[in-house]
Formats: C-alpha cells, structure tokens, sequence
C-alpha cells in the first residue's frame, strides 16, 4: 500500500474525508456567526446554545408532533430562528451603539440559561435521533466506508453555505443588508425598515446554528452540552477566517476541518487544540483574520 | 474551556462560597457529597446520587449518636483543584465528617490527598482508577463501587475466552481512561490475548469517527472502548454508523445503565458490560430500584445505589463505634462485613478496596428486553477476590 509519512494513503483519505465532514458543521455555524457579526457587530455567545435548540427542536418534533426528519430540517431553524428575532427584539437591541462587550455578555448569560434549562429538564446522558431510512447505508469509497448521512451532511452544509454567502454579497436583498451595516440612518431614511431587517439578520444566522444542530442530531447523542465546546471552536474558526467574513468563515470551517482530521492521524492527542495553535499563528501573522478586510 | 466554567469560576471569585451553614461540630454529622453536578457525568450518579444519599439518610432516622446528619453538596466541575479545595473548606469551617466522592477519578485522586491531610473517612463511589486503592491509597479512603481492575477482570476475561484475542483501544485522555486501558491490557496478555494499539481521545470530543476508522484500520478483533458517559455512547453509536461493530467486537469497559438507556437496545445489544449492581438481580434490588423510581422516574445506575449503600455504611459504623472519630469509625468499618441491597458480605481491605461480588452483564436484544428498563442478562457473577484482584502491594497500607 503506498505510504506517505509512513501512514498508509487510504488512511489519510479517510480522515480528510472525515475531516470535511467535521468542516461542514465548522462552517455551518461559523457562518452564522460571521453573519452575526459583519452585519451586526455582535458577538454572538449563545450560538452554541441555539445549535444545541435546534437539535432538540428535532428530537422533541420527531418524540411529540411526529415530524420527520426532512421537514425538521425546516422547521427547527425555522422555530429556533423566531426564539432568536424574539431575543433580538426583546434584548439584544437595546445594546446597540455600547461596546460589543455587552452583547457578548448578553449572550454568554442567554447560552447558560438555555444549557442549564435543558440540563434540568432533560439530564446530561442525551438522547438518540434515529438517522432518516433513506440515508441509513453506506458509500464505498474504496479508501473507506463512508455513511451515506455524513455524505449528505457535507452536501447540505456546501450548498447552505454557499447559498447564504451569494445572497449577501451578489443580491439586492444582501446589498440591503450591509448598508444597515455602513450607514443605518441613511437606509432608514430611504424608507427601510432597519429594525425589523437586524431582527431578520440575528434570526438567520441563528437558524443556521439551528440547522446545523438538526443536522448533527442522527450522528452524536442530542444533550445538553453538545454545543458548549463546539461553539469556542468555532469562534476560533471565525477569528481565523477574519471576524465578519462570509467567505472566510466558510471555507476556513472547511479547512480547519481537514487540518483537524489530518492531526488524528498523526498526533491524535492534539487533535482538539490545533485549531487554537492555528488561530495563535493567524493572529500574529494578520491579526484582521486570513480573509480580514482591515 | 466551557462556557459554565468560567461565569462559575467568576461568580466564586466575586461572592465566595456564602449560605452555608455556620458548623455545630457538637449537635451534628456532616456528611459532603463532591461530584460532577452538570457535567457530562452528571447522570451517573450526579443529583440524583444526592437524592439516595438522602433517602439513606431518611432511612436511617435522620439522626446518629442523637446528633441531627446534614449533607453539603457541591459541583466539582471535572476539575481537581474545585474538589480538593471544596473539601478542604468544608472540613476547616463546616465540620465534615465524612465525603462522598462522585465521578471522575482525576478529581478523585486530589481529594484522597485532602482526606489523608484532614484526617476524614472519605469513600469514592464514582471514580475508576485503581490507583485510589494503591499508589494514591490513604488509611481514610474507601474505594466503594467499582475500579478499573475489576472492570477489567469481567469484561475483558469473558471476551478473550470467547474468542476476541486482538484488541484496539479507544481510551479516554485521562487518569481514568489510561489507567482502564493499562488493567484490560494485562487481563487481555494474560489470558493469550494481544493488544494491537490505542488511540488516546480528548475527554468530551465532538466526533470519534476518525478515531474509530484508526481501530478498524488495526484489523484488531475487538475494540476496547476504555471510556465513559457520553463519550462511550457517542463512540459505540459512530461505531454503529460507520459498520465497524460488523468486523469487530465491541467491549464496553465501563457503561452505565443510564448509558444503555439513552443509546437504546437497537445500538447497545450483545455488548458486553461489568457492573457492581443491577436493580433488577434480587428482590431487595428491585425493591431499591422501585423506590429510586418512583421519586426519579429512572432506575438507579451502580453509582446511586453505591451512594445509598455507602452513606449507610457510614452511619452504621458511626453508630457502632459511637463516636465520629475518624480513626476509630475506619478501624469499624475495616472490622465489619456490609450486608444490605448493595452487597452480600462485602467488607474493605486494608488497602481501602471493598472487596464485593461483581457481575458480567450482557445487554438484551430489545426482543429479549420484556418490561422497561429491562436491559441486561448476567453472564457471570464474579467473586469480590476474583473481580477485584489480590493485594497489590502498591499501596504501604497493605503489604502484599
């Protein structure tokens, strides 16, 4: 078998394979959070908290109301995408204009609340999501055994991403959306309505953390703490990417995923602090991120 | 880094650790429980372990020596230095008389050095690591459920004489996952088996699939899974998904009930699992089990029945010596023999093993499975002495 490193190929192929799905998520809700963030200034610290929602949105849909797996995928985000524009409406606007520390801290306490209601209510063991029949085989990929729900998790994830990243920068709608960025008044003026369009702003990427949570649900046990270490990650991710950068947040998600797999072959005891090591190195390198405008 | 963690860590920083009770040492028995209260532990023994030390407490009358019992409890967060140091306080301002020690072993090594410093009868009921019992042993320390030899000695054995020779391990990157790892190693050689390779997995990983396609590319017969809680069910359910179950065997080093529970009989059938307790083994098992029930609507895991076992233990031990004096309540605790839901004849070593009975558990198929909470058959009841292994000479309590 050929070797590099003294790692058999198929080895390695595998884990980059892996390593793209792990990305998938990275990006997922690194994109909201850049999202977030480049069009609101806020850094949003409950991003963790509304995966882990949109996760038991999909469990408590499938348990109680009998929705399937396909249409959760809608209707989580969806759901938990409302509970984020509520947030917004009821909270996070009135921080508007202060530093960005308050919005963090508004945030960050919202994360606990919700992680600490769902511990009570639900315990710490989780609980299973069946993966959907129609995606419960296998591809072979000859270098490995790929699962058909992993394959559809990296499809969904590129084609969401991508989706999200074409509507905010080549539509009028996304066009829209950053002059509330630049210069709100002006916008306002011209007969917009900017405050329903950041509660718009703050739902979506919130969904999109929602929609990766529902995604997530079929591969790890849905509890309580799915999204508590994920979400530093992931803010890891952004700050390399380059705060607020749509485009960077989503391929450095998919990028950090790779280099991630690509540690468990070889030094597998690093493998949950290379993303933080890379995130050292950018920011002594470019400190505005690799895709950073400033 | 979590989340909780840090505002936990702020707020301790800001407010100290107000609203406890002034101590009255004189009119009271103190009794501490430290434990992973919301963490990924937080169900194997966690509040509801709270919950049977109560019930034990209860059960007993509430009172010792005519002195009303109290019980603290805290989170340890998974982190020693938060459970060595609550135990600390504990026993400098609030007279504490006697630990539980919950999950995680790590956290329990740092508070068996407390217990030997402050002089306080302390028993682990949630950690694995055997080195509680040997390098790390104090003459205050009980180990009380289970460790990682015994573990070991039951799963392990009944593979490798059912055929499993070669292994891979997947073992949790701490005291207790190393140490878990390093006991079934030696059953596995010594019974003609191999070990073929380990990958070390960070407590709490999102996602085990890349570590899992490393054991299968070992072409290891078994797969060792030398973890726990989450990490174990996340694991064995990627296993399930990336069809490596169907090439190799896997053996569950340590699983709870809760375990088994939230991954379901479709997922956890066939596997092989060693505990101290089941409730439903006995009528006086059932009878605790129903009981635990009907206040927490789950059926106890070995940890809580631990918990209610050890606290009465105690009491009892207390009440015999007539005193809390902590070198005479350990000198009859190492006397007496425990009989009670828990154990038949249990008693504990000089090296502070409670030497009892351990079960070789095989999880039902869900045909097999009749009532709820109906998950496991037992293979073998080990003895005390088999299961947990003779002196080792490790810990200078106990010569060998």
């Amino acid at each position: 078998m050929t070797q590099i490193f003294g790692i058999p190929v198929a080895v390695i192929l595998g884990q980059l394979m892996l390593g793209l799905v792990n990305g998938s998520f990275y990006a997922l809700l690194s994109l909201g959070l850049a999202v977030i963030f480049g069009l609101m200034g806020v850094v949003n610290f409950a991003h963790g908290a509304f995966y882990t929602l949109g996760a038991f949105a999909a469990l408590l849909g499938l348990q109680y109301l009998g929705i399937n797996y396909w249409a959760s995928l809608v209707l989580a985000p969806l759901a938990v995408g409302l509970i984020g524009m509520v947030v917004e409406r009821l909270l996070l606007r009135r921080l508007y204009g202060l530093d960005p520390l308050y919005g963090l801290l508004l945030t960050f306490g919202l994360a606990l609340i919700v992680q600490g209601s769902l511990h009570q209510v639900f315990g710490a063991t989780g609980q299973s999501y069946p993966v959907p029949e129609s995606l419960s085989g296998a591809l072979n990929l000859h270098f490995m055994f790929l699962p058909l729900y992993r394959a559809w998790v990296i499809l969904a994830s590129v084609v969401v991403c991508f989706g999200t990243w074409f509507v905010i920068e080549r539509t009028r709608l996304g066009a829209t959306l950053r002059a509330a960025t630049e210069n709100a008044p002006l916008l306002q003026a011209l007969g917009v309505n900017v405050p329903l369009l950041k509660a718009a702003t703050y739902g979506g990427g919130v969904a999109l953390a929602a929609l990766a949570g529902a995604l997530a649900s079929p591969v790890v046990l849905v509890n309580s703490h799915m999204g508590e270490s994920l979400v530093i990650v992931v803010f890891a991710v952004v700050v390399i990417g380059g705060m607020g950068s749509i485009l960077g947040a989503i391929v450095s998600g998919l990028v950090l995923g790779l280099v991630e797999g690509f540690t468990k072959v070889i030094y597998p005891e690093a493998s949950n602090i290379v993303v933080f090591v890379i995130m050292a190195l950018v920011l002594i390198a470019r400190p505005a991120g690799l895709f950073g405008r400033r | 880094m979590r989340l909780r963690s840090l505002a936990i860590g702020a707020l301790a920083a800001m407010g100290g650790a107000a609203g406890i009770a002034p101590a009255h040492a004189a009119d009271q028995v103190v009794i501490g429980v430290i434990d992973d209260m919301s963490g990924v532990y937080a169900d194997v023994m966690g509040a509801a372990g709270v919950d049977a030390i109560n019930m034990a407490i209860a059960d007993f009358g509430g009172t010792v020596l005519g002195r009303k019992i109290v019980l603290l409890t805290a989170d340890h967060q998974n982190k020693p230095d938060i459970g060595a140091s609550k135990f600390r306080e504990w026993s400098d301002q609030n007279g504490l008389n006697f630990l539980l020690g919950g999950s995680n072993t790590g956290v329990n090594i740092a508070m068996s050095k407390v217990a030997a410093a402050k002089k306080v009868p302390y028993f682990a009921i949630g950690p694995g690591g055997a080195s509680l019992t040997n390098e790390d042993c104090t003459a205050y320390s009980v180990h009380y459920v289970y460790d990682t030899v015994a573990l070991a000695n039951g799963t392990a054995t009944a593979i490798v004489n059912g055929g499993g020779k070669t292994w891979f391990y997947l073992t949790a990157d701490y005291a207790f996952g190393t140490q878990l790892q390093a006991a079934a190693s030696k059953v596995v050689e010594t019974h003609g088996g191999k070990n073929v390779g380990a990958v070390r997995v960070p407590l709490g990983a999102a996602d085990f699939s890349s570590f899992l396609l490393q054991a299968q590319s070992s072409g290891a017969q078994v797969l060792g899974l030398a973890n726990a809680g989450t990490d174990f069910s996340n694991s064995l359910k990627a296993a399930n998904e990336f069809g490596i179950t169907k090439t190799m065997k896997p053996a569950a080093l340590l699983a709870f009930l809760t375990d088994i529970h939230s991954l379901g009989l479709k997922t956890a059938q066939g596997l092989y699992l060693t505990t101290a307790w089941y409730w439903d083994l006995n009528p006086e098992t059932r009878a605790f089990g129903k009981r635990f029930f009907a206040k927490i609507n789950r059926m106890p895991t070995m940890d809580q029945a631990g918990a209610y076992s050890a606290t009465l233990t105690y009491l009892k031990a207390v009440k015999a010596a007539g005193t809390t004096d902590a070198d005479k309540v350990m000198a009859e605790l190492k006397r007496t023999k425990i009989n009670d839901m828990f154990t038949q004849n249990g008693y504990i070593r000089a090296d502070g093993a409670m030497i009892h009975d351990m079960y070789v558990m095989q999880v039902k198929s869900p045909q097999e499975s009749k009532y709820p909470w109906d998950y496991y058959k037992v293979v073998k009841k080990m003895s005390g002495e088999e299961a947990f292994g003779p002196i080792t000479g490790l810990c200078p309590l106990a010569k060998k």
